[in-house]
């Protein structure tokens, strides 16, 4: 067995493609937690995209949203922590007041990100992509400014929620303990997007709700010869999706660093975006998309920690590092351009709707 | 006039509509009894949609009220007129394609098992036993999207009766149906009236509601100007009413003096956007001097058809030959420099750009030629004053020629069209939908163009889905069936029923008793 | 009379939107301040505005500050308005300067010690090049499969950072030197034509204003750009061919912001290190949205924003307000552009057309499967 892989990995080029595929195989348990930790700020943005597009909205803000939540989460911690006091970590999650309040308030501007999108984009009909783009620009400008006048001291914020550590029997499992791992050795944040993907996956496709969505997105006008209130619907699908946009910001400042740099959402709203049209924008299809693209920075991290042995080893360390930091932006790209043609989206994606017909 | 006979299941009094520059509906008084088929006859712009706007809750009237059972009721929206028993099957369709027709059925009136959740099993049963009830079976499962017009309709009929109305409006439900399937809906809907359900039909066509109606209200330009009870009244009576004078309900054609043959086509196939092959291999041949028009009911290959012949599709197999040359599979701007002009059916996504004046939009298929342009530099005076002449000949009613295209009407709109199209020299003009949507006036002005252009030895090729405006234009007419042509007919001794017949099934016998396309 | 009256429809809403972001940026400036320190200063906001405004035009070396800020903005509104009029949201402005630049410094190191008049041609040529090249991209992208160029654009402007910063530690990174830094463009460098450093981008900016008018509005390709923004089916249907409109808008707009990284490096910084950044692409959207993608208004909006960039690091000084203010400020000036109905209505102005409804397409090719045949 081992002389048969060791004479395919001696294939030129072809033993190169064999060997990545060998040494993906082989770290992918030991980086699976780190897989999902990468995805989960995707998958939460492309949980927000799924939500606006399949209510007719697009949505191109969630960046903006999800930096604006990452800085109010911090900022919220600098401000309260001399207030509330840091407290004693609870003992699950290293939970503390400050955290909770600090994640309350950065859903809170999620929120308010999100209905000032919904505004432009359902009440003024202002082109939506535009309208988006403002809110990138504005939340890229408000949290920079924010940001020089706050760090200038170098406070201190409410730290990090810490990771929930499953019982080594679980983890330990063969084949599937990696599984348990992945799910959970998570912070609060990671842990709940399955169950926001479950939730979600099931309302859209079985509820009420969901069937009014979807239609809202296709056809508002007939929904609302039905007596659907479009513009109502609308508004509320995407505020709510700007709630998990800011889940999504918050999971970088309060789960990963437990700090706030300028850009820290380095374009994982678009990836997002990617995710959600290659995930044929269903919940479950853009988690699965979401995976993809965090894998292929997580790869990258574990080569820097883990290099692969043998003579992929040698042609990998060749590469500049920069390399693997581009690498999730050219996945996207590359997916994006070869999957699009067959991803159709929802009818009235994008289309500001009017109510009253002038005939 | 008759006494009223029962009170009136719906009545609306006085009813005002304005918009900023128009009345829409200028007092208008219409009552519905129990059980009575009641029609409103308007031509395009006269105000019907906006009546029944207001009659669902979709526009608020600005004057005037509504009562049901002689209650005045005041309509917020849509949910308040389902809400009590006002359904509306609306022009164009207000379905959702991806969603199965079931979805599209309880939309807005679930049938829930629990809180959050629909009860699929439970809205299918219903559905099924509703379509029985009124002669056929529908699949809940089917996509809509996948299914012909004319099941659509039933859809949009089932919609109504699962949300137990009582009184039904119908927009233009024949426009884009077989004489056939025309006649089905009629029975459907002569059946929901006797079992006292209320329907008021609207329609611009004089015979359909002559044939369908117990009571005729007339309006035109937002007036109700009459009402008539069919057994007491003509086409010719309704069509002056409707217009506001004496109109030829017959174009006068005058006679063809074909000639040469303009446009072979020869085994033409070609694919939809889906991949699908629409158009199945089509032999057509037009000759100068000749108008030949294609009939089908939408959705059958002619937008397809026309699109590989003009350039807008790549043909995946076959010939089209123009005056002897090959143009199969050539580029656009190539056929139109051969001499033929195509105007499309749909004229605000394709014939014209409405953020664009109208010079712009007169010279929008020859801006790149002399005298328009000069090598790359565009000529602003010579394309002003072509538009100006243009705006002139073909009476093109606007204030300025600067004004944005969408400013204009839908007629002014469409002569737009036909005035950059028709001015060239043309061995080949193609006209799809040349009139949807028009008022009277511009529809006579098109067709008058299009004979003329005819006479002076152009070769028209005439798509409609209007059967009635293939019948009055065209010399020969050639019938389209899921991709192939299945019939051709002499213009003036062709009959309506077999054209119908030959449009719904594919062939002059109903295969099998079976009467319609079945659900796909 | 008229004409005044005609011109007021059209600038109304931009100069409100800069009116009503000027007020509210005291407003932050004056809360914030409090925020922060405690201290309510309501005479905050007017000495950051004035020393903003003095370091901006308050003297020669302000105003040549000014116009050395205004060159790449000028050119990356260019770019985004360019793109605008064909229906194409570039939000790739970004990426494609700092490829521009990189193109610029590539070339002017190698030519660093031949005549100017390679040197320089040379270098500007390349970052054309390459600016172009990272447009064609996304255009290409759009025009084949239907990628929409707002995701693609952005994922290129991180690769293009990626990008920049590996060459420049690598290949391009002056062995001698303890950090990742080119060596100087020496002889590539633009002259300087006034003040203490007006280079010759600044003139190349204003050609190519007056080449987009002329493009535009006098051309027949600027009529079918227009027509391809305004309605794609149209395009295709009046014989023109949309894919390839949006092929060489892309790649025109890529050229025009590439020169941009071109000018600001051969210009101004003259040597490029690992972390060689900016704001242009982003300020240059606001730009063209401000200018209402009309050449004269790109124009005018370049230099409101290239006066603020010019003047922000003095009202940091002086005032000890964030430079980055300036980046609130825009960013509520858009704001109010696009939510333009609501201030019309507030103002009771009459309906100017705004240049964003001519191309108000953006959304709908949005994820669809190609631009058209």
């Amino acid at each position: 067995m081992e002389q048969l892989i060791d004479l395919i990995y001696g294939i030129p080029v072809f033993g190169l493609v064999a060997q990545t595929i060998g040494y993906l195989v082989s770290v992918l348990p030991d980086i699976s937690p780190i897989v999902l930790r990468s995805a989960v700020p995707i998958a939460l943005a492309a949980l927000c995209g799924v939500l606006c597009e399949r209510s007719g909205v697009v949505n191109i803000g969630i960046e903006g949203t999800m930096l604006v939540a990452a800085f109010v989460a911090w900022a919220a911690g600098v401000f309260l922590v001399p207030v509330l006091g840091g407290g004693g970590p609870g003992a699950i999650f290293g939970i503390t007041p400050v955290l909770v309040v600090a994640l309350l308030l950065a859903i809170l501007a999620g929120l308010l990100v999100a209905t000032l999108h919904a505004w432009l984009s359902i009440s003024v009909r202002a082109d939506q992509i535009i309208a988006g783009t403002i809110i990138n620009i504005a939340a890229f400008g408000i949290t920079g400014y924010l940001y020089s006048l706050i760090s200038s001291g170098s406070p201190a914020g409410a730290g990090a929620f810490t990771q929930f550590r499953p019982p080594k029997e679980l983890i330990e499992l063969p084949l599937v303990g990696w599984i348990f791992d992945m799910f959970l050795s998570q912070g609060p944040i990671g842990m709940s997007l399955l169950v926001l993907v479950i939730v979600f996956q099931v309302f859209l496709f079985r509820s009420r709700w969901g069937l009014r969505t979807r239609s809202v997105g296709e056809h508002p006008r007939a929904a609302e010869t039905v007596g659907i209130n479009v513009v109502r619907l609308r508004y509320r699908n995407v505020i709510v999706a700007g709630a998990i946009a800011a889940l999504g910001g918050a999971f970088l400042s309060l789960e990963v660093t437990g700090s706030f740099t300028q850009g820290m959402t380095a374009g994982r709203g678009f990836i997002g975006l990617a995710a959600m049209i290659i995930g044929r924008w269903s919940p479950v299809g853009a988690f699965g998309a979401a995976l993809l693209f965090a894998s292929s920075a997580a790869v990258g991290q574990s080569i820097g920690i883990a290099p692969p042995p043998g003579e992929l080893g040698v042609f990998v360390a060749k590469l500049p590092g920069q390399f693997f930091d581009a690498l999730p932006y050219i996945a996207t790209i590359v997916v994006l351009a070869g999957l699009i043609g067959k991803s159709i989206p929802p009818a009235a994606d994008g289309q500001p709707y009017e109510r009253e017909s002038a005939t | 006039m008759t006494e009223e006979v029962g009170a009136p299941a719906l009545e609306m009094r006085g009813i005002t509509k304005r918009y900023p520059g128009v009345i829409a509906n200028d007092h208008i008084d219409l009552g519905v009894r129990p059980g009575e088929i009641h029609a409103l006859l308007g031509e395009n712009g006269a105000g019907k949609t906006t009546l029944m706007n207001v009659l669902y809750g979709l526009a608020r009237p600005d004057e005037g009220e509504i009562r049901l059972d002689g209650e005045v009721v005041a309509l917020e929206g849509p949910a308040d007129a389902i809400a009590r028993g006002i359904s509306m099957v609306h022009q164009h369709f207000m379905l959702v394609p991806v969603l199965t027709v079931a979805e599209n059925i309880v939309l807005g009136s679930e049938t829930m098992k629990g809180r959050y959740f629909l009860d699929r099993a439970e809205a299918h049963r219903r559905i099924i036993e509703l379509g029985q009830r009124f002669g056929f079976d529908i699949d809940p499962e089917a996509r809509v999207g996948s299914l012909s017009v004319g099941w659509q309709q039933r859809v949009e009929i089932l919609k109504a009766l699962y949300r137990d109305a009582r009184i039904l409006v119908l927009d233009e439900p024949t426009a884009v149906l077989t004489p056939q399937e025309t006649e089905e809906i009629f029975a459907v809907l002569r059946g929901l009236a006797k079992a006292g359900h209320s329907i008021v039909f609207i329609s611009h066509k004089l015979y359909e509601v002559l044939e369908i109606a117990d009571r005729i209200t007339v309006i035109r330009r937002g007036k109700v100007v009459g009402q008539r009870l069919p057994s007491q009244t003509t086409e010719e009576d309704l069509a002056e009413l409707m217009v506001g004078r004496e109109v030829s309900l017959v174009v006068d054609r005058g006679i063809s003096k074909p000639g040469e043959p303009v446009l072979k086509v020869v085994g033409l196939k070609a694919r939809d956007d889906r991949g699908r092959e629409a158009v199945r291999g089509v032999d057509l041949e037009i000759r100068a001097g000749e108008i030949l028009g294609i009939a089908g009911v939408a959705g059958n290959g002619q937008d397809e058809l026309v699109e590989a012949l003009i350039g807008l599709r790549r043909p995946t197999d076959g010939q089209v030959t123009l005056e002897g040359h090959d143009i199969t599979g050539h580029s656009i701007r190539s056929v139109y420099g051969a001499g033929v002009a195509f105007v499309p059916a749909d004229r605000h996504r394709f014939g014209m750009v409405l953020a664009f004046s109208l010079p712009d939009n007169l010279v929008l298929t020859s801006y790149h030629r002399e005298p328009y342009a000069h090598g790359i530099l565009r000529d602003d005076a010579a394309i002003r004053r072509t538009a100006e002449e243009r705006i002139k000949a073909f009476d093109i009613r606007t204030p300025t020629a600067d004004v944005r295209a969408s400013t204009l009407s839908g007629g002014n709109q469409q002569k737009v069209i036909v005035a950059r199209e028709f001015a060239r020299d043309l061995r080949l003009l193609v006209l799809d939908q040349p009139t949807r949507g028009l008022d009277v006036g511009s529809i006579e002005f098109i067709h008058k163009q299009a004979i003329a252009k005819r006479d002076a030895g152009t070769a028209i090729l005439l798509v409609s889905a209007e059967l009635d405006e293939v019948l009055e234009l065209s010399d020969r007419i050639a019938v389209m069936y899921r991709g192939v042509i299945v019939g051709t007919f002499d213009g003036r001794t062709a009959d309506k029923r077999e054209i119908g017949l030959l449009m719904a099934v594919g062939a002059r016998e109903p295969a099998n008793g079976a009467t319609e396309g079945s659900v796909a | 009379m008229r004409t005044l009256q005609r011109t007021w429809y059209v600038i109304a809403l931009p100069v409100i939107s800069i009116a009503l972001s000027v007020m509210l940026g005291s407003v932050v400036i004056i809360l914030s301040e409090w925020l922060v320190s405690g201290e309510l200063k309501p005479g905050l906001a007017l000495d950051a505005y004035s020393a903003l405004l003095q370091g901006s035009v308050g003297s020669f070396n302000a105003i040549v500050s000014t116009l050395v800020n205004t060159a790449p903005l000028l050119l990356g509104g260019l770019s985004v308005g360019l793109a605008f009029k064909a229906g194409l949201f570039n939000i790739g402005a970004q990426g494609q300067f700092l490829m521009g630049a990189l193109g610029a410094v590539i070339v002017g190191v190698i030519f660093r010690e031949d005549s100017p008049l390679i040197a320089i041609p040379a270098a500007l040529a390349a970052g054309m090049l390459m600016g172009a090249i990272y447009g064609f991209i996304p255009g290409f992208l759009k025009a084949t499969s239907g990628a929409h160029e707002v995701v693609t654009t952005i994922m290129l402007n991180f690769i293009a950072v990626a990008v920049l910063a590996g060459m420049v530690s690598s290949v391009l990174k002056v062995p001698t030197s303890p950090q990742p830094i080119t060596l100087d463009v020496g002889n590539a460098a633009l002259p300087i034509l006034f003040g203490r450093n007006g280079h010759l981008g600044i003139i190349y900016a204003l050609l190519m204003a007056v080449a987009y008018g002329w493009l535009v509005f006098r051309t027949t390709l600027g009529f079918e750009i227009r027509t391809t923004g305004a309605n794609p089916d149209a395009a295709r249907y009046a014989g023109m061919s949309p894919r390839r409109i949006v092929v060489l808008t892309m790649s025109a707009a890529g050229m025009l912001a590439g020169l941009a990284g071109a000018t600001q490096l051969l210009g101004v910084s003259h040597i490029m290190t690992a972390s060689y950044g900016t704001t242009v692409g982003f300020d240059a959207i606001a730009v063209a949205l401000l200018g209402r993608t009309n050449p004269v208004g790109i124009v005018l909006a370049a230099v409101i924003f290239g006066g603020m960039r010019a003047g922000a690091p003095a009202m940091q000084i002086q005032a000890g307000v964030p430079a980055d203010l300036v980046g609130v400020i825009q960013a509520t000036i858009l704001f109010f552009l696009v939510a333009g109905p609501v201030v019309q209505r507030v103002f009771r102005l009459r309906n100017a057309a705004a240049a964003i409804e001519e191309t108000g397409t953006f959304t709908r090719t949005y994820g669809s499967e190609t631009v058209s045949r």
